[in-house]
């Protein structure tokens, strides 16, 4: 199977602050990596240099066989210039916490900006696709609405559509739930699954444990800036070996089941 | 995929109906509509005020309202109103580009352009307008040749004298919109930096150039935060023309000056000299008042869709 993203030795540093220190990491074409950790732990700056949205200090990071960030000449790397940076992150889609949908743009302006304004793809082309994604995302009468006037879930979706409008090989998901109010999770990691099972190869970051375990291939527990652990989901998360993945996966799923059980109480009430 | 909010729509709508119609039966519809006595007695007074002092003004021997009557559509006068709106028109038009090039020049991440930038703010944010229409108008004092060469070679292609060059009405634009740009930049700066992070972090992360992403993204969202500003900018710019009466820049108050020197009545020429400004700010403020209604309405627009929409679905 071919290698979507490959990383290595990565390091980041912001001014004195180590906040990488040193990852491996590979995901192949199709695959879901999950990134799972504490706030802290490094796992959304990694995600964000995988796109170079930040700058690797240290270490290499290649998608579909493309250096991120970097031009080889010689024996030095060559920083590249932001027009080439850009051309390289139209194959990798972004979805971010806070959605950061265009607020001056409808739905489906916002879902046909980029590939008319970079790919010179037409208007006529652009619409068809956006209805499309619209409709994959389950929210084809939205098309005229602004993002003020959509839930955080709807936005997030249509977030999610405006990256898939550029064809992205390589998808990453910086926590796309943790701004949601509880109950418009589902509705979201619904459409993830659903990109997950039509093969699209997905990096993760996330705090919705059982999530990740149904969708991910791979989990990678990460631990102040590297990744201490990484399995399947049934090593990560009922075998894990580390003592600091225990902790955090006892931390985190009493808080699951405190949130659950609220929410039948919610439903008896 | 389920629709949740569909439902959680129609059962919200359903429910405030319901309740809406349980208890409005039996409490009384109309409103009697408040009245406030201190408002008619503050209304009295200012009332009172204002007739007394129009007419003071009115039988005051000193002021000759006839002259007043006879100069403020006169020919001269129309001449100056004219000169003014052209140099207010034209300062402000080349403050905005201007301001626009400084302000992307200090955001930039070229550290020359940044310096340059800064100390063009500098300087002419930091002398009065009085003083910078004073040296354009006077220019021809240090330099009287304007040349086009070759700096540090003695090479020229062509000469000119300053004063055929920099006429007043140039010297008199030249210091308005320089002056302006300084604070043109200063607010369409200001505007830019409004546009929050994650939007331009969002349209790097869809492949956008960043002439894309500026054209795209943030001048269409910083517009809302520019756009007051440089009104009231452009109405403060309808005065500021009248200090190139120094440099007897032809503007409404030059005029105005000019006829007062002859006929000595000085107040007279100033009152109408007023009126004008007066009426061209207050144009000036309805058109501001339009203009910011008009780029709020995509904001309206939204709104009105978004209940539209909204119902319909709920139906």
């Amino acid at each position: 199977m071919a290698e979507m993203v490959r990383a290595e030795n990565v390091h980041k540093q912001f001014g004195h602050s180590q906040v990488l220190k040193g990852i491996n990491l590979a995901v192949n074409t199709g695959e879901v990596q999950c990134l799972i950790g504490a706030s802290g732990s490094g796992k959304s700056t990694f995600l964000r240099c995988i796109n170079h949205l930040e700058e690797v200090t240290h270490g290499h990071i290649w998608v579909a066989g493309q250096l991120i960030g970097y031009q080889v000449k010689g024996n030095k790397l060559h920083r590249l210039r932001s027009r080439a940076a850009a051309h390289q992150r139209r194959d990798i889609g972004m979805v971010f916490q806070h959605f950061n949908l265009f607020p001056h743009m409808t739905a489906a302006e916002n879902i046909t900006m980029a590939p008319i304004v970079t790919k010179g793809v037409s208007k006529t082309i652009a619409a068809d696709q956006s209805m499309r994604l619209l409709d994959k995302v389950g929210l084809r009468q939205f098309a005229d609405a602004y993002p003020a006037q959509l839930s955080g879930g709807q936005a997030q979706r249509v977030a999610i559509a405006r990256a898939l409008a550029m064809d992205p090989k390589l998808m990453l998901f910086d926590e796309p739930t943790s701004a949601l109010d509880p109950e418009l999770v589902g509705e979201v990691l619904e459409v993830i699954k659903d990109l997950a099972a039509g093969g699209m190869t997905m990096v993760i970051v996330t705090h919705e444990l059982s999530f990740a375990r149904d969708v991910a291939d791979s989990i990678a527990f990460m631990d102040n800036g590297v990744i201490l652990e990484q399995g399947t989901p049934n090593q990560i998360t009922s075998n894990p070996q580390e003592e600091r993945t225990r902790n955090f996966l006892r931390r985190v799923l009493t808080e699951e089941s405190r949130a659950d059980s609220e929410k039948q109480h919610e439903r008896a009430s | 995929m389920p629709l949740a909010n569909n439902t959680t729509d129609e059962r919200g709508i359903a429910m405030t109906t319901s309740t809406g119609t349980k208890t409005g039966t039996d409490i009384p519809q109309a409103i009697v509509k408040q009245r406030n006595l201190s408002w008619w007695i503050s209304g009295l007074i200012v009332a009172a005020v204002a007739a007394f002092i129009a007419q003071s003004l009115y039988v005051n021997p000193n002021i000759a309202w006839p002259v007043v009557g006879e100069f403020i559509l006169s020919p001269r006068i129309l001449n100056g109103l004219w000169t003014t709106l052209e140099l207010a028109v034209l300062s402000q038009a080349i403050a905005i580009v201007l301001g626009l090039v400084i302000s992307l020049m200090r955001l930039s991440s070229n550290p020359v352009a940044g310096a340059v930038s800064r100390g063009y703010i500098w300087l002419f944010r930091g002398t009065p307008l009085l003083v910078q229409i004073l040296l354009w108008g006077n220019f021809a004092l240090f330099y009287d040749q304007i040349t086009l060469g070759i700096p540090f070679t003695g090479v020229t292609f062509a000469s000119w004298p300053t004063n055929e060059v920099i006429t007043t009405f140039v010297a008199a634009v030249l210091g308005l919109a320089l002056h302006e740009a300084a604070y043109m930049a200063e607010i369409i700066r200001s505007g830019i930096m409004s546009v929050g992070y994650g939007q331009t972090e969002a349209a790097q992360a869809l492949g956008l150039t960043r002439g894309q992403m500026m054209s795209r993204v943030v001048v269409p969202q910083a517009l809302r935060i520019i756009v007051p500003p440089t009104g009231n900018q452009f109405i403060q710019m309808l005065k500021m023309t009248s200090l190139v009466a120094v440099i007897a820049g032809g503007d409404l108050l030059t005029v105005a000056q000019n006829i007062s020197a002859v006929n000595l009545q000085t107040i007279e020429l100033l009152i109408v000299a007023t009126v004008w400004y007066l009426l061209v700010t207050s144009i000036a403020s309805a058109g501001q008042a339009l203009l910011e209604r008009r780029l709020g309405r995509s904001i309206r627009r939204q709104k009105d869709r978004g209940n539209k929409t909204a119902r319909g679905r709920a139906s």
